[in-house]
């Protein structure tokens, strides 16, 4: 004779037990009190172990009179223990079967023997090897697809400049207006910080050689060429290459692109191409704003901490660059754009029909345009020290 | 099936408001244990606005709420929670989450209510799936490789996760096509009848309410004209109800039953 109880479920104060008579002829095992999902943990193992052990009796008797409650949860405890029962060979006879009882069994069994589903996984190593192996593999895949991509919108752009009622003016300019003018703002509050603090962090240290008048030439060449540039298409991937993604996206997701296309119109035309174009065309002059406000950013801190008035900084910053300083920088806007507002809208048609995929798009398509940028700009950097400007 | 005198849900005097926008008011209704209840309305008569102010997701502007015959509105958070665990939700969308398997979902009332190891919970989620109906390959899926009948299975196999008392269903067959949504009505009728549940369920489906419903409550002018049998509805004068049970769309689903 074995007792065995659980602790109790938390409502109804019901517990589960259940009592293994093996005196009489036949194995009676006798489930009591409350069997339902919130009370059978406590008896789960031990029910285990006893039907996996295996019966010495032929015929085993599951007297369901005890009980007070079964659902769903218990009646598979009963359903599983008597399968494996029956399993090994020993006949299951029930008794005191109510017909909810039944119904409940029933409905449990009916999906035959239950697979429970596997937690394999494969080794660490193969999975790291495979992850590194999938990556590589994307990586090329991904380079493969930005150059398709980058070909379609050239011929789509060439078209229009053949057949220029093909261009759409007017979201050119609203994409100007969005992704430049009203990214003026920020981008002028962050350049002129950054100007500013670049100044005051070169004073200080040039101070110790007292060779605190070149913070004018460490502005001015680190603004122009580099922080300018890098700083503005940074904020522009942030801002416009994100809402790019999202907004293809959430058209892709609602099917408005296929509509397009059933309806004769080239979503390349309509939604690519002056995305595109505007972000090719404002970058630059977005870029040109936040190196004057870098340099003025400069400016302010020379006054504030050189005493430097503004008419000896401008003639200093006149000796310091000279057109190519500027120009190095600018030259590198237009192909950052590009890279941008490719990535963006290429990120934006790949979404696929679920809300969670263009979350994932959006976050993919600022990370790769950031990092594009970064790389483009060491590319940059080389180039323009190998051909010596 | 039980059918105690004591309701299993009471609303009392219900009024619900969006700014001047009044959408029930004053709206009494009373579901009783061991039935399915359909809730039937046009569009913007609140009945989703209902369920989700039983449920506790949106406060009653006025009137009271009882649920097993406790004040939903009074509780504290831990009875509230205990209250929660005595129902399940089945959302329109499914509402599965996305980031977790079927398996995974129907594993999260056990998960952290309670604490079971992982075999039982392997065994309880493949037990609730195929009484869904969902074959066992579906376990390891996510919600995005699901159509939409399985996503609505899934649904469902995560609300009877605790075995409930009730079940609340929003527009259980919206979306799938009739042989679905008949093969969902079964389900439902089967599922209610085995466990015991009642079923309060916002349904435009005339089919649906013939098949499950034991009682029907119609929403209109801002409460509740009528609660009754199918046959209580076809024998009602009002406009609304003579239109929506008369028309060409309920001949054809009443047609021959």
């Amino acid at each position: 004779m074995a007792d065995v109880a659980g602790a109790g479920g938390e409502r109804n104060g019901g517990r589960a037990s259940y009592t293994v008579d093996d005196s009489a002829g036949a194995l009676r095992f006798l489930p009591a009190g409350d069997w339902s999902v919130r009370s059978i943990l406590p008896i789960d193992k031990d029910l285990r172990a006893f039907a996996g052990r295996k019966p010495e009796r032929p015929e085993a008797v599951f007297d369901l009179s005890g009980l007070t409650r079964l659902d769903t949860a218990g009646a598979w405890l009963i359903d599983r223990t008597s399968a494996a029962f029956e399993a090994q060979g020993v006949k299951v006879r029930f008794e005191g079967l109510t017909d909810g009882y039944k119904l409940l069994l029933d409905k449990v069994s009916e999906g035959g023997v239950l697979k429970t589903p596997s937690h394999e996984r494969p080794s660490l190593y193969v999975e790291v090897v495979g992850h590194i192996g999938e990556v590589v593999s994307d990586m090329w895949v991904e380079a493969v697809a930005f150059v398709d991509f980058l070909g379609a919108v050239l011929a789509t752009i060439g078209r229009s400049i053949r057949q220029p009622s093909r261009f759409r003016l007017i979201p050119l300019v609203h994409h100007m207006q969005k992704a430049g003018f009203e990214a003026l703002p920020l981008i002028c509050l962050l350049t002129f910080l950054i100007g500013a603090v670049i100044a005051q962090q070169g004073a200080t240290q040039l101070r110790r050689f007292g060779a605190d008048v070149f913070t004018v030439n460490l502005v001015a060449i680190i603004f122009l060429r580099e922080v300018g540039i890098l700083l503005t298409a940074i904020i522009v991937a942030g801002r416009s290459g994100s809402a790019f993604t999202a907004e293809i996206g959430s058209m892709k997701m609602r099917e408005e692109i296929d509509a397009m296309r059933t309806l004769g119109l080239d979503p390349m035309d309509m939604l690519v191409v002056p995305r595109v174009l505007a972000l090719v065309l404002t970058l630059p002059l977005l870029t040109f704003i936040g190196d004057i406000m870098g340099l003025i950013g400069g400016g302010f801190v020379a006054a504030t901490q050189l005493d430097m008035s503004p008419g000896v900084y401008i003639e200093r910053l006149r000796g310091a660059a000279d057109f190519w300083t500027f120009g190095v920088g600018l030259l590198k806007a237009p192909f950052m754009a590009g890279v941008i507002a490719l990535v963006g809208c290429r990120a934006g048609l790949d979404v696929t029909g679920s809300a969670e995929s263009v979350g994932t798009q959006t976050t993919r398509s600022v990370v790769r345009s950031i990092f594009l940028v970064i790389i483009l700009d060491a590319l940059f950097a080389t180039f323009f020290t190998a051909v010596g400007i | 099936m039980a059918r105690k005198e004591e309701p299993i849900i009471e609303v009392r005097g219900l009024t619900t408001r969006f700014g001047d926008n009044v959408i029930h008011e004053n709206l009494d209704l009373s579901v009783r244990r061991g039935e399915v209840l359909g809730v039937v309305g046009g569009s913007g008569t609140g009945k989703s606005v209902l369920l989700r102010t039983i449920l506790g997701l949106k406060k009653p502007d006025e009137g009271a709420i009882r649920v097993f015959g406790q004040y939903v509105d009074e509780l504290d958070d831990d009875d509230r929670r205990a209250l929660e665990r005595r129902w399940g939700v089945l959302f329109q969308e499914g509402a599965l989450f996305s980031a977790l398997t079927v398996a995974q979902n129907v594993q999260v009332a056990y998960r952290e209510h309670l604490h079971m190891h992982q075999d039982l919970m392997d065994e309880l989620a493949a037990v609730k799936i195929s009484m869904v109906g969902l074959r066992q390959g579906a376990c390891d899926l996510y919600p995005s490789e699901l159509s939409g009948g399985m996503k609505k299975r899934a649904g469902l196999a995560r609300a009877l996760a605790l075995d409930p008392e009730i079940l609340f269903l929003d527009e259980p067959t919206a979306g799938l096509d009739p042989i679905g949504a008949a093969a969902f009505d079964e389900l439902i009728t089967d599922l209610a009848r085995t466990l015991g549940l009642t079923v309060f369920m916002v349904t435009h489906d005339l089919d649906t309410l013939h098949a499950t419903c034991d009682r029907i409550a119609v929403l209109a002018e801002q409460r509740v004209i009528l609660i009754g049998t199918i046959d209580d509805m076809l024998r009602s004068d009002h406009p609304w109800i003579r239109e929506y049970f008369h028309g060409p769309r309920a001949r054809a689903a009443f047609a021959g039953k």
